[in-house]
């Protein structure tokens, strides 16, 4: 064989082996990532209370989570407050990223940078000082301090996935109904509003999805009888060792995820369409 | 009747003047346009009018009556905006619609509305399809039909046709002046197209860094131009410094010409405008005024000649050919001289 395609071979099967690291390694780190949720979802089929030997297949589990009053209060509290905060952060959301909107630069990117702070700042500080918020204002713990706690960390998430919507509006759509005769609030509701429509709805999927998934928060400020999913698992891990624990966690991480998947599908859907229309206007 | 009135409007952003007292009076059923160039403040002054812009100080009166804290939504005036602003959510018939929705009108009437106004615009057939499918001919008319559609007293036009190509440009002149002798409505129109200016209005404003320059029909702007600018504005012009040393007599370019001004100051330093088609190309011997052939242009119609001589640069347009580099002498008539006081 001529000497040049001896390395050429060489180098192709360095690119193989190299290619082959490469998807090793991310297959590594999603098993690294989703093994414990899936040895998790295994044993809530396990027929056993045991975590270790597999014993033959069973949904008794997931049958016994509904007679668990406990259980089903919690997801009782979890779904009532998840709606309601989301509801109401997305109303609350949306009229800010509005106000934002028609603020000067500067003022703008001040809000902005305050509205980031609590999404990247530890869950543990904001909950601990909505704790002490509540606390020092007499409020007791409850699903209202819990249903105020999940709004305030909600409204950022609705902010943020609203305003780039507003940024792509063309600026002269809402003098244009006004023009037409549409009242500011009419023309808010007739022309602003279909325009940030999905930003909108996803806003309120994320709040929602955030509500449910939440635990750090809702520990520091839900009361006794107002406990959410999150914290009622948490609270079984430290008493009884069931397997109704694996049932339940593979309920609520399918619910989260199923959640999230949709949530990005309209984010990246949502992305492609304004890119589309600004090539059209040049 | 003045259907519109500007008094003494005054307004700055972040510290530049952009307005600088201007006073305007806009008649009823009129076609009046704001020309000049870019960044002169025609925007402004059409926001202004239709209630979008606060002045900082001056008056806006509506048949005679102080509008200046009236919203946009109570205003007899609609707009056509600068990029059309169509609401994208809405197919061609509902945004035209839009206007009768907000009054509530009943169903029957809206769609015989519509129907008219599609007519009027040639867009009959479009109902259904949405904003964004709309060449940019076909979704400016669908913004002219919107605003007209509640029937104003006063239509504002943010350059309209600027974003269209030249041959659809020319159609949209001929069919937005007859849209405007039909309906009997104000157009208050804004361009910095001196050629559309003169076409289709029935009285120029000419601005320039916030001021207004001069008002009148397009021939008086075009024919007895105030000043040097309104001169090279509207269309191209020689400028020539001279003096009057009495009337019907001007010194430049080391000769004294006959002219038809007077009432200039004795020996007062004066611009004298010579249009590019009232100049003549004739042989050079005998000419007063002639130089060298610098450049030659094929415009269509035309030549335009670029002649050097007499410490001037002359742009002459003539169907005569002229070669680069051969000597020409250029003639011209008393009444082409146009007069004008330095700016
Ligand atoms: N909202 C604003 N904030 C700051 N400056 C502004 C604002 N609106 C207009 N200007 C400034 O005022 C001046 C006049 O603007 P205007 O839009 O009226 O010009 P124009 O005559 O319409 O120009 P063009 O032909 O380019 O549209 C410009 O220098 C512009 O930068
Ligand atoms: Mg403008």
């Amino acid at each position: 064989m001529a000497p040049e395609k001896l390395v050429r071979r060489f180098w192709e099967s360095i690119r193989h082996i190299k290619t082959f690291i490469y998807r090793f390694y991310v297959w590594l780190v999603l098993v690294f990532f989703y093994a414990p949720i899936f040895v998790l979802m295994v044993f809530s089929f396990n027929n056993s209370k045991s975590r270790t030997v597999w014993l033959g297949f069973t949904f008794d589990w997931y049958l016994q989570l509904f007679k668990d009053e406990t259980i089903m209060h919690s997801v009782y509290v979890t779904l009532v407050v998840a709606v309601l905060a989301a509801l109401l952060s997305t109303v609350l959301g949306t009229a800010a990223a509005i106000g934002i909107a028609g603020m000067g630069k500067r003022q703008r990117a001040l809000i902005m940078n305050v509205t980031y702070i609590p999404v990247l700042s530890p869950e543990i500080i904001t909950g601990v000082s909505i704790m002490l918020l509540f606390v020092w204002s007499g409020l007791k713990l409850g699903m209202l301090t819990l249903l105020l706690a999940h709004i305030s960390f909600d409204v950022p998430f609705v902010i943020l996935s609203v305003s780039p919507k507003l940024r792509q509006l063309d600026p002269h759509l809402f003098e244009a109904a006004l023009d037409l005769g549409a009242k500011p609030m009419s023309a808010m509701r007739k022309v602003i509003l279909p325009q940030i429509w999905p930003g909108v709805i996803t806003g309120m999927l994320m709040a929602f999805t955030l509500s449910v998934d939440d635990f750090v928060i809702s520990y520091f400020t839900s009361g006794p009888t107002s406990q959410t999913l999150s914290i009622t698992i948490y609270a079984m891990t430290r008493k009884r060792v069931s397997p109704e624990i694996n049932a339940l966690s593979t309920l609520l991480f399918i619910v989260v995820l199923t959640l999230l998947v949709i949530v990005n599908l309209r984010q990246s859907r949502d992305n492609k369409q304004p890119q589309r229309k600004e090539e059209d206007v040049r | 009747m003045d259907v519109i009135s500007l008094r003494n409007i005054s307004i700055s952003f972040d510290g530049e003047p952009v307005l600088k007292s201007i006073s305007l009076n806009i008649r009823d059923k009129e076609f009046i346009t704001l020309l000049g160039p870019s960044g002169c403040g025609k925007t402004t002054t059409l926001r202004i009018i239709g209630g979008f812009t606060k002045p900082d100080r001056g008056d806006v009166f509506f048949d005679g009556q102080r509008i200046n804290g009236l919203p946009p939504y109570k205003r007899h005036v609609n707009t056509v905006f600068q990029r059309y602003a169509l609401f994208p959510h809405l197919n061609v018939f509902e945004n035209i619609a839009f206007g009768l929705r907000i009054t509530k009108t009943p169903e029957k009437v809206v769609r015989q509305k519509v129907g008219e106004m599609l007519s009027l615009v040639n867009l009959s057939g479009f109902e259904k399809r949405q904003s964004g499918a709309l060449s940019g001919g076909q979704q400016q008319r669908v913004a002219i039909a919107r605003a007209l559609i509640n029937k104003p007293r006063v239509l504002l036009l943010d350059e309209p046709l600027g974003a269209l190509d030249l041959k659809l440009r020319k159609e949209m002149q001929g069919e937005l002046k007859n849209i405007q002798k039909r309906s009997g409505i104000t157009f208050i129109y804004v361009t910095h197209d001196q050629e559309e200016a003169l076409t289709m209005s029935d009285t120029v404003v000419v601005m320039n860094a916030g001021e207004i320059l001069q008002v009148g029909t397009p021939e008086d702007i075009y024919n007895e131009p105030r000043n040097a600018f309104v001169a090279d504005f509207i269309g191209e012009s020689n400028i020539i410094p001279g003096v009057m040393p009495a009337d019907f007599a001007v010194d430049f370019c080391g000769g004294r010409f006959e002219c038809v001004d007077k009432g200039f100051e004795k020996d007062e330093p004066v611009d004298i405008v010579l249009r590019p088609e009232d100049l003549t190309l004739i042989e050079a011997g005998n000419a007063r005024i002639h130089g060298v052939v610098r450049s030659v242009t094929f415009k269509g119609v035309h030549y335009e000649i670029i002649i050097e001589g007499m410490g001037c640069m002359w742009t002459v347009h003539s169907t005569d050919y002229a070669a680069v580099g051969t000597e020409a002498g250029l003639e011209f008539e008393p009444f082409d001289i146009h007069i004008m006081h330095k700016s």
